[in-house]
């Protein structure tokens, strides 16, 4: 159960996306955190009714447009919008060597690898560039919350990177500043 | 000469492959291993290749290392959470196992547990960079201390010929950035495709950053030779190879699949940025000798 009392145990399958490369990519410039967002989504998350209403919604759109599973960190908009936890084996930085001849995923054969789907989506508008991205290890601890007001909370910076080269000493880890509020 | 020493040397490397036994016995790891003690630098022992229960890579990998030949140990993301995969690192390098190759693992599905939790808490980049932040770093994912940090030489493996073709040289490009220092890749059966995407992986300067070893195969049945076209994800065994092996009688597949071997590995030595090859023999073992002899690559070994 997430936090908002809804089950979060859907396998994971590809699913297609329903929502046009180029209108997901007006979306994000248009939804990208401010100042107004990041007020109305605290506001949203301090209301004991408003915030389960909201995730909700969230989840029934994302279901519906992207096959959303609500791992709480939404990984989409470096992956050009294609869901990368569908992938059966939730690689955030696919996609695996099993991708048949055909662009099919190794575990779903009939269904496109989703990693694929996201090269393809994020290059015909000039994005390839977001799949070299590496994306840091899921927390676990999110399933079930609303992405969209952890992104626009600021929560979400971070969850990729791009400056883990030979000389980085960047961890992978992000999480560890949430284990120390808790704590 | 160890495989990272021989690496850095700029010699041509040769590592093969060992699939540890279904039962709780060391002896056929220790057999295979004096085998191939003679002719290759490393042995790879797979972490229960294709989702089947066999024997540890570890204890597979102390087995080989007692028996006077190098370990690669295969790490899989399929099993293991990164509690567990950070643990087996740190076993692994405290008992002098210091090659760890990397990789996402194949599905539960294709195994003889189908019914299984498939884990893949890590992926194979996210592993790659947290064995590289424990060396490195001396640290865990969790920010503790290690004392001492390990010491690990770490490996990749990349499919040069899965979709999107685009792509793989970049996802190479990201397994380097996150730590691999060599990598082995996919079966190659089409040398001009290699070709292509080697030129790739030259334009991204990667050879500079990371040994690549390119994957060579031996048939060495009709069986086999429709095994790996059908069953193992990702590999596609072209028409003209296909044809050639079922063109000799069933009894010389394996000399015609080893002339073939033998064959692509002296091709691949003409590619600039190959570092040496990776023979996937598991279970022909024997072929090995006749395909370095017959590439001649066997000339640039010192000593052997």
């Amino acid at each position: 159960m997430g936090p908002d009392g809804q089950l979060t145990t859907s396998l994971p399958i590809p699913a297609h996306p329903r929502l046009g490369i180029r209108v997901a990519y007006r979306l994000q410039r248009v939804l990208r955190p401010r100042p107004g967002l990041r007020r109305l989504s605290a506001r949203i998350e301090a209301s004991a009714l408003g915030r389960p209403l909201f995730t909700g919604v969230e989840r029934q759109a994302k279901e519906t447009l992207f096959g959303c599973r609500m791992c709480g960190q939404c990984a989409l908009p470096a992956t050009g919008y294609v869901c990368p936890m569908g992938c059966p084996k939730e690689l955030r930085n696919g996609p695996c060597g099993g991708v048949g001849a055909d662009g099919g995923c190794e575990v779903y054969p009939d269904k496109r690898c989703v990693w694929v789907e996201a090269y393809e989506r994020a290059a015909s508008q000039g994005r390839a560039a977001d799949l070299r991205l590496l994306h840091r290890p899921a927390d676990h601890r999110r399933w079930g919350e609303s992405s969209w007001l952890n992104y626009w909370q600021g929560r979400d910076e971070g969850l990729w990177t791009t400056v883990a080269g030979d000389t980085g000493d960047e961890g992978p880890a992000r999480h560890h500043d949430r284990v120390r509020e808790s704590s | 000469m160890s495989l990272r020493e021989r690496l850095a040397a700029g010699g041509f490397a040769v590592t093969a492959e060992i699939s540890p036994p279904r039962g709780a016995a060391i002896g056929p790891v220790t057999e295979t291993a004096a085998l191939l003690r003679d002719w290759v630098d490393a042995v790879n022992v797979t972490d229960n290749q294709g989702s089947n229960v066999r024997l540890a890579s570890w204890a597979g990998s102390l087995a080989a290392l007692a028996a006077g030949l190098e370990p690669v140990m295969q790490m899989t993301c399929r099993d293991r959470n990164r509690i567990a995969l950070q643990s087996d690192l740190l076993g692994a390098s405290a008992l002098g196992i210091r090659n760890v190759l990397v990789m996402t693992g194949d599905h539960p599905k294709f195994g003889d547990h189908p019914e299984a939790k498939p884990v893949f808490d890590l992926d194979s980049v996210q592993l790659l960079w947290t064995l590289r932040h424990m060396r490195d770093q001396g640290a865990l994912l969790s920010g503790r201390p290690l004392n001492p940090p390990p010491d690990c030489f770490l490996g990749a493996v990349e499919n040069p010929f899965a979709p999107p073709a685009g792509f793989r040289a970049e996802r190479l490009g990201k397994k380097v950035d996150a730590g691999a220092q060599f990598v082995q890749t996919q079966f190659v059966f089409d040398v001009t495709v290699f070709a292509r995407w080697m030129a790739q992986v030259r334009d991204l300067g990667l050879p500079e950053r990371c040994a690549i070893l390119a994957g060579v195969g031996a048939v060495r049945s009709r069986r086999g030779l429709d095994f790996i076209r059908d069953k193992v994800p990702g590999v596609e065994v072209p028409d003209d190879v296909y044809r050639r092996l079922r063109a000799v009688p069933a009894d010389q597949t394996a000399a015609e699949g080893a002339r073939l071997a033998a064959e692509t590995v002296q091709q691949l030595t003409q590619i600039e940025g190959v570092a040496g090859v990776h023979l996937l023999v598991a279970g022909n073992e024997q072929a090995v000798p006749g395909i370095l002899d017959g590439a001649g690559v066997r000339a640039d070994r010192d000593g052997r």
